[in-house]
Parts: structure tokens; sequence; C-alpha cells
């Protein structure tokens, strides 16, 4: 199933041009119906994160009172002094930890799989891993999640930072495999081969020209699965139980079953752990999106 | 083959290359492939999560097999499966065509778009929860009965949110795709169509859709075997309720193992999500009529 990810059988000069695009012949008429439903759409996405974040400044004798789609005219900070206050930065760190903490190595060693398998395609034993790569897309690999509690807790990391990281890199090693080897197998063999000819290992080879020649697949592929790990929740969920320990997920959770009742401090909670990456979405937007949609639609 | 790759390897008898992919290998295998079998073992056992492991034989399996709970569970998920599917897949087409053309204002439109994309499950959930609040949310707060209900509160209602909310959770992701798919499609057929006096919607029907035939299923296959792992969300925006309306599969595992401290039932529950994912992907695959090795060996 695994290679429906990776290639259409349309001509590769055609879907590999990155240049300007062609615009649609000019002849074409308005688009009012898609416009219409791109403007809808438009609303169903936007209401509940606007609701969700005029929400976060209302004090909480206003929630209950105030028209929902209007903003408080005195807003307050109240409710993001209490998210603070309660070691938002401890889980904010934790986070940060365990996510750079698993897409670095999970990339790098991604990377140099990936490759191997493109160059060395005849040889059987990379083929195969290639295969049990490829078998993880097709897994759920959240149904693994007890024994992978079970070997945590054989290798005394339950409770610990480096328990999330561990199955994190695992988890993310199937996808990026497949999409890194995609862009390596368009580098022209040519570079390989003169490589070859100046006396370069396959490991010079791999930092010197693979890497930066891929670097855009690189990049989208490190902040897939950055977002991935950010969000995740159940491995932080089943691995740690320590307050100290969470991540911001997690952190989200159990703050809901403190603060409950108190809904703007919930939704104060919502905005500042969606914060981090939306600031990182405002920057690497165009990447992200480019890259996503070269990366899942070859 | 191999009669090819023989002399090939006898003159480089010592390539590299396997010891690149080895660390990939060591950690997939550690943290995936041995759960994977660990997963299937600890089915045949008794543990509590704490304490010993008991080898029982089939007892948990029996237990889970007979248990009313699993058909249920089996139904829930794939109703979700279905349902997500055929709510995000013509949604995702369309926005993805939309988001395919040029006007400045659409660019504009997708930075909005993909904000959901950014966000986790666990922020969605719980911004939802307190949105769909039959007292304090937004239906009651605008004085709208048609949306004053007591939406996580009935069986069917609450099955409708999780829909809602996947939907608007992963169609970004999708359309994503599939806008990708379409800005693959060679112009001229486009130009052709138009020289034949085709309109739009007959272009779309006729090009656009057809061209995206392997779009689709990469899609949909991510859709598919992504919705057997809904978890977190489900888990905090109903905890599988009311009753065991949205009781899905992943849920009902990590309900048995992690909160009945039944590890046994519960890894017979992950056996069967292995195998329905398994299965599934071998369908998806049958159906994009394409086989792995092949298209693989032709990029290679």
């Amino acid at each position: 199933m695994t290679t429906t990810l990776t290639k259409t059988r349309r001509p590769r000069n055609v879907t590999h041009d990155e240049g300007p695009r062609r615009s649609r012949p000019a002849t074409r008429r308005r688009n009012w119906l898609g416009g219409l439903a791109g403007w809808l759409w438009l609303a169903v996405v936007a209401v509940p994160l606007y609701w969700t974040l005029i929400t976060s400044f209302k004090a909480r004798s206003r929630y209950y009172a105030s028209n929902p789609l209007v903003p408080s005219t005195d807003p307050t900070l109240e409710n993001y002094r209490l998210v603070i206050e309660s070691d938002f930065l401890q889980y904010f760190l934790n986070s940060v930890v365990v996510t750079v903490g698993a897409v670095v190595p999970a990339v790098a060693v991604s990377f140099m799989a990936a490759y191997a398998i493109v160059r060395g395609w005849r040889m059987r034993v990379l083929r195969a891993m290639n295969g049990l790569f490829l078998m993880g897309l097709a897994i759920p690999l959240q149904a693994t999640i007890i024994p992978v509690y079970l070997i945590i807790i054989k290798l005394h990391l339950y409770d610990s930072l480096p328990a999330l990281i561990l199955p994190s890199i695992a988890f993310a090693i199937p996808l990026s495999v497949l999409v890194l080897a995609n862009f390596i197998r368009d580098v022209p063999k040519e570079l390989f081969d003169s490589m070859r000819v100046d006396g370069a290992n396959e490991w010079t080879t791999l930092w010197r020209l693979a890497a930066p020649l891929t670097r855009p697949a690189i990049l989208t592929v490190s902040i897939f699965n950055a977002l991935t790990i950010w969000n995740g929740f159940l491995l932080p969920l089943v691995l740690t139980q320590s307050p100290d320990r969470r991540t911001l997920p997690l952190a989200l959770w159990t703050f809901q079953g403190q603060y409950g009742v108190n809904v703007p401090a919930v939704l104060a909670a919502v905005v500042l752990t969606t914060l981090p990456v939306l600031v990182l979405y405002a920057f690497g937007r165009r990447q992200l999106l480019s890259g996503l949609t070269a990366g899942f639609s070859r | 083959m191999s009669a090819v790759t023989g002399p090939a390897q006898r003159r480089r008898p010592r390539s590299a290359l396997p010891w690149l992919a080895a660390p990939a290998l060591v950690l997939f295998v550690g943290f995936a492939v041995v759960p994977l079998i660990g997963v299937f073992a600890l089915s045949f056992t008794t543990w509590d999560g704490i304490g010993a492991i008991h080898a029982t034989g089939l007892t948990s399996w029996r237990k889970v097999l007979t248990d009313p709970g699993l058909p249920h569970a089996l139904w829930v998920t794939f109703l979700v499966m279905a349902v997500s599917w055929a709510v995000q897949t013509p949604l995702s087409i369309l926005l993805g065509t939309f988001l395919a053309g040029r006007q400045r204002y659409r660019a504009v439109l997708g930075v909005v778009y993909f904000i959901p994309l950014m966000l986790s499950s666990a922020a969605i959930a719980l911004a939802y929860k307190a949105l769909l609040d039959p007292n304090f949310g937004l239906g009651a707060g605008l004085d709208i009965q048609a949306l004053s209900k007591d939406w996580l509160g009935r069986p069917g209602l609450a099955f409708g949110v999780v829909i809602f909310v996947v939907s608007w959770q992963f169609i970004p992701f999708h359309s994503l795709i599939y806008q990708g798919g379409v800005q693959q499609i060679p112009q001229s057929l486009y130009e052709a169509a138009q020289l034949d006096g085709a309109g739009r919607v007959r272009q779309f029907f006729s090009i656009t859709l057809p061209q995206l035939k392997y779009t689709i299923i990469t899609s949909s296959t991510l859709m598919v075997v992504g919705s057997l792992t809904f978890f977190d969300l489900i888990f905090i925006l109903t905890e599988g309720g009311p009753g065991d309306a949205t009781r899905v599969l992943a849920l009902d595992m990590y309900k048995r193992g992690f909160q009945a401290s039944l590890m046994g039932p519960a890894s017979v529950i992950a056996v069967i999500l292995v195998l329905v994912g398994l299965g599934l992907a071998l369908l998806l695959r049958r159906l994009g009529g394409r086989d792995a090795g092949a298209s693989q060996l032709e990029g290679a």
C-alpha cells in the first residue's frame, strides 16, 4: 500500500517542474461556486479559532453573560496569568526537549537509511529494510503502545523524557525514510559517480552531496515530525506520571481536569500551548506547505 | 535479479551502505518491530501493568472475542473511518482544487485554512468541548436553539461531533495533498478541453478527478490508517461516551489496558487493530493496482 504515497505515473518532466506554474487559461469565467465554498470553509475554520481567542481574554464572570462572538470590552490577562503560574514554562521546556531530542536523530538516521536504500537498491538486505519501514506506514504504531510501555519500564526509563524520545524516533522513521528516499532518487546519478571518481566515500557523499541537494525535503520532514511529536498525547500519557515530566498537550488535559469549570482559563491554556507552533507557522509557512504538497502528492 | 547483483557485489565486497541504514533499523526494530511482536505475545498473557506477566494461553482472546463490546467497538471504528472518509474526501478534493488556482485571495484564505493542521488534538478537543457546551457554549450564548443541544451527551450527536471535529482537523492536510496533485496535472489537458468547449464542471470530472486517482489513493490510505489511531481527540472529547457510542478500538485498548489494568485483553485489541490496519492497507493497494516492489524499483 505504501507505494501509493510514492509516485504517480505521470511524465517526470511535468511533475518535477518547480518553476513558476502557468496560470489557468485567461478565458476562464470566474468560479463563483468555488469562491463561495472557499469563504464558507474559511468561516468553519475561523469561527472556533476566533471564539477560543476572544473567550480566553474574558473574565470568568463575563463568560457566562456576554455574547460569545463579541470580544470583551475590558479584556483581562488574568486567565493567562493563572496558566503561566501553573508551571507552563516547565511543560514548554519539556516539549522542546522531547521534540528537538527526537526530531534531530530521527531525521538524521532516516536520511542515512534513505540514502543507503536509494544508492544500494541492488542489495537485497537494503530492499528488505525498505520493505520493513514501509510496513510501518500500514500499521497503526499506536497499537504497539503496551509493549513499548513494558520496554520503557525494563530500560528503567519510565517517567523520564528519554522515554518519550526513543519511541517518537521509531514512529517517525517510516514516513521520513519514504519521503526522503523519494527526493534522493531525484539527485542525478552522474553527480554520485563524479563524487566517487573524486575518491569520496559514502559518508562524505551523503553529507556533502545528497544532504545539501535535498535540503528542502529534510526541512519539510523535520517540520512535519516536529509537529507530530510536539502535539503527541498518547506517549506522554502512558509513559510518564510526574507533573514535572508533562509535555504541553498532556499538561493541557490535566489543566482542564483542575480548572474545568473555569472555561476562559482552559481556553487561555489552549491558546498558550498553540502559540509556539503558530509563531513558527507564521515564519515557516511557505516552506512547510510547499514541502508538504511536494512530499505527499508525488 | 541475483544474477545481476551477484558479480556486482563481489566487486565491491564491503559496501558501507548497510551500515548507514543500521541506526534507523536498530531504532525501528527496537521500538516498533519488537513491540509489534511483543503485543502479539502479550495477547496470550495476563498482566496488570505492574506485577509479573503470566502466560495464560487463549484466556485473553476468549475474553475479548466473547465480549459483546468488541463487535460494537469494531463497528464504531469502521463507522468513524467510513463516514469521516466520505465527508473529508470530497471536501478536500474541492478545497485542494480551489487552492490550486492562482488568485491571490485564495493564497490568503489558505493561510487560515491550515491553522488546524498546527494544533494538537488535545487543544482542539478542549476548545470544542467548551464551544459545544449546552449551557454556556456558542449556541447557548447566541441563543440559537438549533445549536444549543447536548452535543456530547447524546450518542448520535456525539458521533456526529467526532466526525465534524476530525474533519475540521484533517481536511486541511488532505486538501494540501490534493492541491499538490492538481498542480501536477499538465495544463495542456485543460487547454485541449477548453478548445473542445468543455465547461468547468466537465473539466473537473473528465480531467481533474481521473488525474487525481493516485492522489486519492494516497490520501485515502493515510486517512483510513490514520483513523485507526484517533485516540487523543476522542479520549478528551467524549471519553468514548456517551455510553459506548464513540468507543473506537484504540480507545478500547487504552481503557482496558491502562485504566482497567487488563493488559492481556488490551493486547488482543491491539493485535486486532494491527490486523485491520494491514488488511485495509492491502485492500487499498489492490485498488491502486500497483505493486510495491515495482513502483519502488521504477524510481531507483
